[in-house]
């Protein structure tokens, strides 16, 4: 059957009804507009809580401790001897050579290493107590795995060097301990060490859990505070793409022996939720374009309604089933085509109206535009869904009016 | 040695349901190619359902309908388009035109359907058509833009655009005044006579009695045949219910 005759009747029934013809068009420019509007927003604000992420922490951070129990020298020597109760006896002597430990990574990994020391310690300030995590760290190294030197709101992080007994704090501790650059706080370690300490810088992170909860130092005075001298218990690693972290953390792995946990594993929890996010997201895109094909159902429903003698007349004068039902799939497809064109356009628009819209970031502390994600991934699915979804709609009114006998509704109409 | 053109063997047309019934019950007939038959009765005979059966319409209960010596039984749905697509024309007594297309659209129709013939040649045959009946000046009107007896003149040059070897005419003047039916029954007159089969479906008597052939129904049955013409002709009813 020529293709041609089919197009030109579809073409003649979709303008002779340019109201509804329009109503169908709008319901799908709505769907897809609204589900790219939706991709983007959720994808920008996901990408930039992401980024956000990745840049307050370590990509890998290899801990001086093992995944599972080390295998027993009995169980070594003896095969059939069964030993119960093994407790990973909470020992951590810290990473071995940690030198050569570095220089080995820094031969293959595509980044950065630098070594720290990690501890709990008690802050405190004018009676209030406060407890913290005190990483040690080397200034000259830090810059190379952190952004802790671009997070800094007040000193810097070389400062560290320049007072006895430094610590930078984050802004929400300080701002719990009423704290400010210069003021001496007391900070009393696990083996009860008391030292007072003076704090030369203020950092904001963007994560309240850490801008709460962590503290920098010198590894030497991480050390003291820690009450082990000269101990390396944590390597910290920077990957020029942290995509690849997960790659390099079971490679550092099988390196080093020590446990190596990459960006995504250490918020496995957060990137899960991400996912049930997404699903939810991707269900609900899939039922606006689904509610928007509705539009082309009834329309379609309608013609095909209102055609009956023609499919009737058509179908007598030889032309087949399949023919005259691609007369109304064509005609979806030209709502559904024409639609999904102004459907970009408006998603488009949309997009851009929303990245001009400023709110307050809690990450940042400050007013940022909304993130919006510009992929044409979204542009094309929404596309491709709603003229499915169209088509698909269109299909079945379609099947049921041209499986109608001619006889039935030539006989009704005589 | 006449050919024929159509032929019905031991045709059956049953509704099945809860109450079963009967619209064409045991009908044989034959048409030469270049008769004119004319099908008469009274309303609810099944005049109709044999010409929708004939013309591959519908499809019987029982029995078979060769066109041109092709048996139709087995034929597919799409089989059995094909065949009206090519074999057959229908004219109805309500023109059926689609109403969005012009008149040369309408008849050009079936031939884009057969899609054999290359656009510029199914534009001068549209054309041709509509010249030889008339309708030279309504090429480019639509339907809505026609008299009754122009809709179906249409309705003609639309029937005979792929050269059917027959043309199905079902009440063809039902819906025209006097005049027009005059012109209409003289168009299929003379189709019959440039040798095509035309079957005509009418109540109208003084009509039938210018076919080459009448066949009377009634309940479904050939009550009696009448030659008109002499034209040789074979005209087969159901055994035992033909005189």
């Amino acid at each position: 059957m020529a293709t041609n005759l089919l197009l030109d009747i579809a073409w003649t029934h979709v303008t002779a009804r340019v109201r509804q013809t329009l109503v169908g068009m709008a319901g799908v420019a709505m769907g897809v507009g609204f589900t790219i509007m939706m991709a983007g927003l959720m994808q920008g604000s996901q990408i930039d809580f992401l980024r956000q992420l990745v840049d307050t922490m370590p990509h890998i951070t290899v801990e001086d401790e093992r995944r599972s129990v080390p295998v027993q020298p009995a169980d070594q020597e003896y095969g059939a001897v069964q030993i119960s109760n093994v407790a990973n006896v909470n020992n951590r002597p810290g990473i071995k050579y940690p030198e050569s430990v570095m220089t080995s990574l820094r031969s293959w990994i595509p980044g950065d290493v630098a070594p720290s020391v990690k501890t709990t310690a008690i802050i405190d300030h004018g009676g209030g107590r406060v407890g913290v995590t005190l990483v040690g760290i080397d200034p000259r190294l830090e810059i190379r795995v952190s952004k802790l030197a671009s997070q800094m709101r007040d000193g810097n992080i070389a400062d560290l060097s320049r007072a006895p007994n430094a610590i930078i704090i984050g802004q929400a501790l300080a701002e719990k301990l009423a704290v400010k650059t210069g003021n001496t706080v007391l900070l009393i370690g696990g083996q009860g060490t008391e030292i007072n300490s003076t704090v030369v810088g203020i950092f904001r992170s963007g994560l309240r859990r850490v801008d709460e909860g962590q503290i920098y130092s010198l590894i030497n005075f991480a050390q003291v505070i820690m009450g082990k001298s000269g101990i390396i218990n944590e390597l910290r690693l920077r990957l020029n793409d942290p995509l690849i972290a997960q790659k390099v953390a079971t490679q550092v792995e099988a390196q080093t022996g020590y446990k190596s946990v990459s960006w995504e594993e250490a918020n496995s929890d957060l990137l899960s939720s991400f996912s049930v996010r997404d699903f939810i997201v991707l269900t609900v895109m899939g039922a606006m374009l689904l509610t928007s094909s509705f539009a082309t159902y009834n329309i379609i429903s309608t013609i095909t309604h209102e055609k009956r003698q023609d499919i009737a007349i058509m179908k007598s004068l030889g032309m087949r089933e399949y023919s005259v039902r691609r007369i109304f799939i064509i005609e979806a497809a030209i709502i559904g085509v024409v639609g999904t064109l102004f459907g970009w356009l408006l998603g488009y628009l949309l997009c851009y109206g929303w990245s001009q819209i400023t709110i307050y970031n809690t990450l940042t502390g400050t007013t940022v535009p909304l993130s919006i994600y510009y992929s044409p991934m979204h542009y094309i699915v929404a596309g491709g869904i709603s003229l499915l979804c169209c088509t698909g709609a269109a299909y079945f009114p379609a099947r049921k009016a041209t499986s109608v006998h001619p006889v039935e509704i030539i006989r009704g109409a005589s | 040695m006449s050919e024929t053109a159509l032929q019905a063997v031991g045709l059956v047309r049953r509704i099945e349901g809860v109450v079963s019934h009967t619209l064409i019950n045991g009908i044989n007939l034959s048409v030469e190619k270049g008769e004119f038959l004319a099908i008469t009765g009274p309303s609810g005979s099944g005049k109709s359902s044999l010409l929708y059966l004939l013309g591959l319409l519908d499809a019987p209960t029982e029995g078979e309908v060769i066109i041109c010596g092709q048996p139709t039984s087995k034929l597919s749905e799409s089989e059995r388009a094909d065949v009206r697509l090519t074999k057959c024309g229908f004219v109805f007594q309500f023109h059926f035109l689609l109403p969005e297309f012009t008149s040369l659209d309408n008849v050009l129709l079936p031939m884009r359907a057969a899609g054999k013939m290359s656009e510029k040649d199914m534009r001068e045959r549209g054309l041709e058509l509509l010249t030889s009946l008339g309708l030279k000046e309504h090429a480019n009107k639509r339907p809505n833009q026609l008299s009754g007896g122009q809709r179906q003149r249409v309705a003609i040059a639309r029937a005979l655009s792929n050269r059917p070897e027959i043309i199905v005419a079902d009440e063809p003047t039902g819906a025209l005044d006097t005049a027009s039916t005059e012109q209409v029954f003289g168009i299929l007159r003379d189709i019959a006579d440039d040798g095509r089969t035309v079957v005509v479906v009418t109540h109208d008597p003084a009509l039938a009695a210018r076919a080459d052939r009448r066949v009377h129904i009634v309940d479904g049955k050939i009550d009696g045949t009448t030659l008109l013409s002499d034209r040789t002709s074979v005209a087969v009813g159901a055994a035992a219910a033909e005189p």
